[in-house]
């Protein structure tokens, strides 16, 4: 579990991270999203101990990271798959992290098979692509077999295959019962990959629920009806009091009723349904309508 | 034990250290080579076998301790060593114990090794080590790159890049401790108080050779031995506050 209270850094006069609250708890993968600029890495990098918090505190099981006997047996992060020595081979890597903690030797060669890096184990990492440096990384990662899982937008710049790899993986990891927060300015990979979530904007906490609730909350329920008895079924709903407009190709967008209640009105009162479909609101949309004003950096489109 | 077999794998798992080891025994021996082939058969002494060490090599060799912490810099490598051992101070030491003591050794290869190369070009001359001065003129140069490396390592912690600390590390032992004594007066009293001045105070033969010798016409106020002590003072000194400012710092 990690628990940051009231964590802020500033920069001179730019407060990168303010007041920032929240918990992540064990068994699923929580999502840590926010637009670029956010914080978020800088976050990442105070629960790490690589940072130093201006005020405020962040506990990995109760203790801070500096205080960890044996780090890596209990955290294990990739902040940044570029963070090795290019002219260092994959396994020397894994090696002189491995001895650091006391970890055994097998250890070294049962992560490479993990992340399926061991062909090219010998070889100097410099050589590597993004995708094979984003494996090296997570082999990093699960080094002393961690309770606790940190990964920053680890799935920039991969290829598709690469993604769905560091998806699933990530949610096996959870489903393991570890702890596993995962960052990202991509909505729609948070949407399938993190079950809970935590968002912030300009360095401070926007919210923090599961990612149904979040898009629920954000976006309202809208059902799409399409009917030929529109004009008879319209009415109806209206009296009820729901919200209802007109929506594409003579659709009605209903506002405010589930699926279920629009159904069962128009059965009571005869009226065919050719379409009844809930409008699910994208985490896009969601995320603009909280963070509107909470981006760091913005430039007006269209104008 | 276990930090410094961590820094003792890094290092030896990139090639550079190796590369800096051969330049600075080329380097060295070689300038010794140089220096033999050009004297007359049985001219040679100690006194002039040691140039190649004392001046050239050791800058390759600060050079080499410097990569070894900047190189972490540049390549992010000290995170992931901060991660894996957040107790800086005691990641940071066992770095400079491991580099000072491969410099160490090195530097003893190479000061013998020139030794052993004069011997071979001019077997004439009197090239046997016997007073406890010449022990001091060629075993000491190792203790005077283990040193040095302490030094190039702290610069490098607090420069973090290795074009400035190379830079700083090149200028300071090479120009700037010379030029200083062109200041009128004053530059000859302040040098006897720099640091690789002092270095090469202690390894200075004395008696007749002294004049070909660096520091020559220096009036040091410590013995030899004193002079070594103020240069191992100044580099432990120089990295205390270079690990203060690591461990303060955000990595």
């Amino acid at each position: 579990m990690i628990e940051a209270i009231g964590l802020t850094k500033r920069y001179g006069r730019t407060v990168a991270v303010d007041d920032l609250s929240f918990t992540v708890q064990p068994g699923r993968v929580t999502g840590f999203l926010g637009p670029n600029g956010a914080g978020k890495s800088t976050t990442m990098r105070m629960i790490l101990g690589l940072d130093r918090p201006t005020a405020g505190r962040v506990l990995i099981d109760g203790k801070p990271y500096t205080e960890l006997h044996r780090p890596l047996q209990t955290v294990g992060a990739l902040l940044d798959a570029k963070w090795v020595h290019p002219n260092r081979s994959a396994r020397a890597h894994l090696r002189w992290l491995a001895k650091s903690n006391n970890l055994p030797k097998d250890r070294v060669d049962a992560v490479l098979e993990a992340v399926g890096l061991t062909q090219v184990a010998g070889k100097n990492a410099g050589g590597f692509s993004l995708g094979m440096s984003q494996r090296l990384g997570i082999a990093a990662a699960l080094l002393g077999d961690p309770k606790v899982l940190l990964f920053d937008e680890p799935v920039n710049g991969l290829d598709p295959e690469g993604i769905l790899w560091i998806r699933t993986f990530m949610q096996n990891l959870a489903a393991e019962g570890r702890t596993v927060l995962v960052s990202s300015h991509l909505l729609s990979e948070m949407a399938l990959t993190a079950s809970e979530l935590v968002v912030i904007g300009r360095g401070k906490l926007i919210t923090q629920s599961s990612t149904q609730e979040f898009i629920d909350s954000a976006t309202g329920n809208t059902v799409l009806v399409r009917s030929p008895q529109l004009s008879k079924l319209g009415p109806l709903l209206v009296d009820k009091g729901f919200t209802v407009r007109d929506g594409a190709d003579g659709a009605l967008s209903v506002s405010g009723a589930t699926s279920d209640q629009i159904g069962d009105i128009a059965a009571a009162n005869g009226v065919v349904l050719h379409e009844l479909s809930p409008q699910r609101g994208s985490l896009e949309e969601a995320f603009m309508q909280l963070t509107g004003d909470a981006v760091e950096y913005h430039a007006e489109i269209g104008k | 034990m276990t930090l410094l077999a961590v820094e003792r794998i890094k290092l030896f798992s990139t090639r550079s250290p190796y590369w800096c080891s051969a330049l600075a025994l080329v380097l060295g021996v070689g300038l010794t080579a140089i220096i033999a082939a050009s004297t007359d058969n049985g001219q040679l002494s100690i006194g002039v076998t040691q140039f190649g060490s004392s001046q050239l090599a050791l800058s390759v060799v600060l050079v080499m301790a410097a990569l070894a912490v900047t190189t972490e810099y540049r390549f992010s490598t000290i995170r992931a060593t901060f991660l894996a051992v957040p107790n800086r101070t005691s990641a940071l030491v066992a770095k400079t114990v491991v580099v000072a003591f491969i410099a160490a050794v090195l530097g003893e290869i190479i000061a013998f090794g020139s030794v052993g190369m004069a011997k071979l070009l001019s077997p004439a001359s009197d090239l046997a080590i016997n007073t406890s001065g010449e022990w001091r003129h060629v075993a000491g140069v190792g203790l005077l790159y283990g040193i040095g490396a302490i030094i190039a390592i702290a610069v490098g912690i607090l420069v973090r890049q290795t074009a400035g600390a190379v830079a700083i590390l090149l200028v300071w032992n090479m120009l700037l401790e010379q030029l200083i004594g062109i200041i009128p007066k004053a530059g000859v009293k302040i040098q006897a108080w720099l640091p690789f001045m002092n270095a090469n105070h202690f390894l200075q033969l004395g008696g007749d050779n002294t004049a070909e010798q660096a520091g020559a016409g220096i009036d040091f106020k410590l013995s030899q031995w004193g002079s070594l002590g103020y240069f191992a003072g100044v580099a432990i000194a120089l990295l205390v506050v270079a690990l203060i400012v690591a461990k303060r710092r955000d990595a």
